[in-house]
């Protein structure tokens, strides 16, 4: 179980470092700043505080996951802090998944605090419209999951970045990445429009090798009460563990092979 | 069999966009004995921090072995046995010494009871018991230095691997590591270590190896290197003076 100490200590280190509070804490301000946006609509302020609360713990989140993901085993390198770790008895694969799973409850963390403060934002618009207090959308945890799984896919390709590269580079590869992600359906349908055959098979390439984070995102769908399927929560869920797996065990490869 | 033994150990890079071949060590062959001290000396660049990289598993070598109590360093279960002290040591700075401490100490799967016990005795060796919970990145270099010790023993090793353990060290940190490194062969432990101040191996090893540009180029005991009338530090001159191609 040493994986567990790494993870602890990855833990710690990540709760003690000042760009996460900074983040943590420009992210509540900004929940909690929506209820004064709310106010420039009738009627829709529930359904404005969701759609802001949502966008800004999917946004910094994926900057914590980006920021801190990238310096996973980097910043290791680069401070010579490996060298000890890895002389001890503990596998570099197991080394990987502690810090991995360390920064994975680190974002959990984060995303819980993120969360209740959007609860919170809610409760308080609820109790100054005269409204039952409790009455806010329950399903927002369904979002916030489907958030949490796109964290932990982008925390793992940033992980696999940082086994071969500098924390700069890693961190530009990791948010093309997720750009990428997100404009993948467009890059399908552009593939068929390209005059080129060679150029429409890079492109479906790319459309097929990375990540299809659309799929993770159902905030539209949770704010307007549209009902989802179980079943998507389920395919998206193995899409997800699915793909880690494939990046942790390529960064693995990468990593049991590096000198150090 | 000796605790370490190195085999025909050669190790080569490939630097920058030419792919530059660069020797780093060529055909080493050493081998330590049980509860010895063995000094590795050599000028900077010469293949020590490369051979005691291989040792420990960060480095794989390209080709030769480099063994310790009979398996390669790239096995983690061997590691179990050994304490290493890298050069310039960086730590968690956010850790505090009790932290730093423990968290090696669960790399070694040790109770938290033998934790507790060892860092509190190592701390007190190393002379920081007072400083058990501030945060390393408020340490000085010496002190870092000796925390690096604390945690290279926190396993009690059967052998000790220090990587340049003088280095930054002011003469009284010297002469403390000195003492700490004759306490533990007092103890029985094997040590290996690399140093540049010569003086200091001359006064604690049993032995020494003399490391120019990747080849050794002497090896025993000071009284069998050093010529007569001869001090240590002119038969390293000598014999680097040597191995420095025209």
């Amino acid at each position: 179980m040493k994986w567990r100490a790494v993870a602890i200590n990855t833990f710690r280190e990540t709760i003690r470092d000042k760009i996460l509070y900074n983040l943590l804490i420009f992210a509540l301000l900004l929940i909690g700043g929506s209820i004064l946006l709310a106010t420039l609509s009738i009627g829709e302020q529930a359904k404005i505080i969701m759609d802001f609360g949502l966008a800004s713990i999917n946004l910094f989140g994926i900057l914590i996951a980006i920021f801190l993901g990238v310096g996973l085993v980097s910043k290791e390198i680069e401070k010579r802090t490996l060298y000890t770790v890895l002389s001890k008895p503990i596998g570099r694969t197991e080394f990987l998944l502690g810090k991995y799973a360390g920064l994975l409850l680190t974002l959990l963390v984060n995303t819980s605090v993120m969360l209740a403060g959007l609860y919170l934002t809610l409760m308080l618009n609820q109790f100054r419209w005269g409204l039952p207090v409790l009455d806010v959308e329950a399903r927002l945890v369904e979002a916030v999951f489907m958030t949490y799984l796109q964290l932990s896919l982008i925390t793992a390709v940033a992980l696999l970045f940082s086994t071969f590269t500098t924390t700069t580079l890693a961190a530009i590869f990791t948010l093309s990445t997720y750009v990428i992600g997100h404009i993948s359906a467009d890059l399908l349908a552009m593939a068929d429009k390209l005059p080129t055959k060679s150029t429409a098979i890079l492109v479906k390439a790319i459309y097929y090798i990375l990540p299809n984070l659309s799929n993770f995102d159902i905030k539209g769908l949770v704010v307007h009460k549209v009902p989802i399927e179980p079943t998507y929560f389920f395919l998206t869920t193995s899409y997800a563990l699915l793909y880690i797996t494939l990046l942790i065990a390529t960064a693995a490869f990468i990593f049991k092979r590096r000198d150090f | 069999m000796g605790v370490i033994n190195i085999n025909q150990l050669t190790k080569a890079y490939l630097l920058g966009l030419g792919q530059t071949k660069i020797v780093a060590l060529e055909g080493l062959d050493l081998e330590v004995k049980e509860g010895e001290v063995f000094g590795f000396l050599g000028p900077n660049g010469a293949g020590k921090t490369t051979t005691i990289k291989v040792l420990v598993g960060l480095m794989r070598p390209t080709s030769g072995t480099a063994q310790l109590f009979g398996e390669e360093g790239s096995n983690a279960k061997v590691r179990s046995k050994i304490g290493f002290l890298a050069e310039s040591p960086y730590f968690y700075e956010y850790l505090t010494a009790l932290e730093f401490l423990a968290f090696y100490g669960q790399l070694f799967d040790l109770s938290k009871n033998d934790i507790k016990q060892r860092s509190s005795a190592l701390l007190k060796q190393v002379g920081l018991e007072s400083s058990e919970n501030v945060q390393l990145r408020k340490f000085s270099k010496g002190m870092l230095q000796r925390i690096g010790i604390a945690q290279a023993l926190i396993n009690d090793p059967e052998l000790v691997i220090l990587d340049e353990p003088m280095s930054g060290l002011d003469p009284i940190g010297r002469k403390e590591m000195r003492e700490l490194m004759r306490a533990l062969k007092s103890q029985g432990k094997t040590i290996f270590f690399s140093s540049h101040i010569i003086h200091d191996v001359e006064v604690i090893c049993d032995r020494v190896g003399i490391l120019v540009h990747g080849k050794l180029l002497a090896i025993g005991r000071i009284d069998e290197i050093v010529e007569e009338k001869e001090t240590l530090e002119d038969a390293f001159m000598r014999i680097v003076q040597r191995g420095v191609p025209k």
